[in-house]
């Protein structure tokens, strides 16, 4: 098992260097940074001086490897743009993607197991059919669709909620939350149900496929044999059987939906780190650009690998190194 | 396909062994999948035929007049003929516009899965067949690929590409550089299902006798092995095609992809969401609507797709 968790580890570690370098990549050939961060009026030898304390003259290596040794210690450098740190820009924009991606996937989990329960129970009935074909269609809306036709129908026409923004925000230490005022909570509908509608899907589909194997089981035909109420049967004692793979489903998805709220941040204008992002791409600003990438990329392999890890620790068959690398990525 | 009929004396023809399959059985049997192949087909064929049935090229500027600016559409009492679905603010057609820009979507989405199926293929059965270091340089990039949110990939390539462009080109190759961006990050799915069926099928023996026989490794790769891995291929690729039409409209929407005079379904939706609040709904909501027609009934027909060639559901 100890081996097993080094080399995933180890492994995790490999993909993040190929992340840093691909930024670092991206850094070096993109505008001269000296020339970012000078006035026009620097003579040639201010310019040399700050090439060199910037360390722009050392080798290819040195400074692929000062980059990631800053990166570690959280110092992606100067925004090209507002001239902030990268880290204190991001830091201040995380709880609001975070709040966003958090809420989008309670609304996930409270509406797509229901449905993915009751399209398996009522697997022939009109009303199922009618929900799994609806499934397919929240698929095929893209997100800022329906975003969209979100603010049209209920900011523009009927005027209930709010269109953009996050509305008022408490500062809890440094995190600032919306969920304590009733502007921010009204903020928050219309995004976090934009970002859901294409998870909810996925968690619906994948409940039911579950449930569906699940009921053909021989404990589920006995309890039912012995009289258990059918309710209690299918939503504690099937569904209970069918959360293991929607707990690591739900956690493999933050990552993606963090990198999703993005596009809905966009749509919303709501004050988060993807926003930042979209904005640093309009302008080139490189050191945001890579910070982003690096850390969602981060987020995204520390639950790839906790999700591998607590499997093999589960089921050691899993630490094979062979299964496990297929087993990961459904 | 699958056929299961024993070798004929004649071979029948083409479609002839189509209509006897399995796969069209179950086609006709499911109206779902007819119905989204008849719609995807309507919509190809607007798409395809927009120079012939619309009423304007909205590519040129000399035929927009501003006088036509914010007609709403037909059935609304200030709708005017021929502007079936309204105009935009520079007197656009919407109804042109949106069939020129699902060419444009459709293109691209298909450039991009045809794209990633080639290299995903050849790099799949290349490091399958050889093993050793080759596969795993050729995987370990995959994986760290797979470690980057799909979006964010082509999001960086899309955006990073026109920065480096100079200005007079970046109108021209913004098409090709959304095939790519889009590619990159989807190849590495096809690639691990060859490779997986690759290993296996490099061990059999119908592959030893084709090396003692000194048969060429590409030849062993395309003609023995490819054939036995397509049935997944073709399901994740119709999937994918789905996919890839709304990662083009994702990108183009936030402003990395298409260019606002060559415009895609995605760069109609960003152009018209500048409008929402001045009561011009028809400007965003119907090339959304034409943008979700064709994703839905792409992946209405991945779905049934991927129920028929499952052997496990037969």
């Amino acid at each position: 098992m100890i081996a097993f968790l080094l080399k995933r580890t180890a492994n995790a570690a490999f993909v993040m260097l190929a992340v840093a370098f691909l930024a670092f990549l991206i850094f070096r050939s993109f505008g001269d940074p000296v020339e970012m961060m000078v006035n026009e009026q620097a003579t040639q030898a201010e310019r040399a001086e700050l090439r060199e304390r910037l360390g722009l003259n050392d080798g290819f290596l040195t400074q692929y490897i000062r980059f990631v040794t800053n990166a570690v210690q959280g110092d992606f450098g100067i925004s090209y743009r507002n001239q902030q740190d990268v880290m204190v820009l991001i830091a201040e924009r995380l709880p609001a993607t975070f709040e966003l991606v958090l809420v989008a996937t309670v609304i996930s989990l409270v509406v797509g197991i229901p449905l993915g329960v009751f399209t398996a129970v009522h697997r022939n009935s009109r009303l199922a059919d009618a929900l799994q074909l609806t499934s397919i269609v929240g698929v095929s809306l893209p997100s800022f669709v329906v975003g969209i036709l979100l603010i049209l129908a209920f900011s523009v026409t009927l005027g209930w909620l709010p269109a953009f923004g996050r509305g008022e925000t408490v500062d809890i230490g440094w995190w600032s939350t919306g969920l304590l005022t009733p502007s921010g909570r009204a903020a928050l509908v219309l995004p976090a149900i934009s970002l859901a509608t294409f998870q909810i899907t996925l968690v619906m589909r994948l409940v039911r496929a579950e449930m569906l194997e699940t009921l053909r089981t021989d404990y589920v035909k006995f309890a039912r044999a012995r009289g258990v109420p059918r309710a209690r049967v299918h939503w504690i004692h099937a569904l209970r059987n069918c959360l293991m793979p929607v707990i690591t489903l739900t956690g493999m998805q933050i990552g993606n939906l963090i990198a999703f709220a993005l596009v809905t941040e966009t749509v919303f204008q709501w004050p988060g780190m993807g926003l930042l992002f979209i904005q640093a791409v309009t302008f080139v600003d490189i050191p945001v650009m890579a910070a982003y990438l690096m850390l969602v990329s981060f987020i995204f392999v520390v639950l790839n690998t906790i999700v591998d890890v607590t499997y093999a620790w589960v089921d050691p068959r899993l630490r094979d190194d062979t299964a496990a690398a297929g087993g990961a990525n459904g | 396909m699958a056929d299961r009929t024993d070798i004929p004396p004649a071979p029948p023809s083409r479609l002839a062994r189509l209509r006897d399959s399995d796969l069209w059985y179950s086609f006709r049997a499911h109206p779902s999948a007819v119905f989204a192949a008849i719609l995807l087909l309507l919509l190809t064929l607007g798409a395809l035929l927009a120079p012939w049935i619309t009423p304007q090229n909205p590519y040129d500027l000399a035929a927009l007049e501003l006088w036509n600016s914010e007609i709403p559409p037909l059935w609304d009492a200030q709708g005017q003929w021929p502007f079936l679905l309204g105009t935009d603010v520079q007197g656009r057609d919407i109804y042109s516009a949106i069939l020129y820009g699902s060419r444009i979507s459709l293109v691209i989405g298909f450039a991009s899965v045809m794209l990633a199926l080639a290299v995903g293929l050849s790099l799949g059965l290349i490091a399958g067949y050889f093993g050793g270091w080759v596969d795993n340089v050729i995987m370990r990039v995959g994986d760290v690929l797979l470690s980057m949110p799909f979006i964010l990939i082509a999001i960086l390539i899309s955006a990073v590409a026109t920065a480096a462009l100079p200005p007079d080109l970046k109108s021209a190759l913004a098409a090709p550089i959304l095939i790519v961006a889009i590619a990159v990050p989807s190849w590495v799915q096809y690639a691990r299902t060859v490779r997986a069926s690759a290993m296996v099928e490099r061990k059999k023996e119908y592959v030893q006798a084709a090396r003692l026989i000194r048969v060429k490794p590409w030849r062993i790769m395309l003609h023995h092995i490819l054939p036995n891995t397509l049935t997944p291929i073709m399901v994740a690729a119709t999937l994918n095609f789905g996919l890839a039409i709304l990662s083009e409209a994702t990108l183009s929407f936030l402003g990395v992809g298409m260019p606002p005079d060559q415009p895609s379904l995605g760069t109609l939706i960003r152009i018209g969401n500048q409008y929402l609040f001045s009561g011009l709904w028809w400007i965003v909501v119907f090339p959304a609507i034409q943008l979700c027609l064709i994703v839905l009934s792409v992946n209405m027909i991945g779905d049934w797709l991927r129920d028929a060639l499952n052997p496990k559901l037969n």
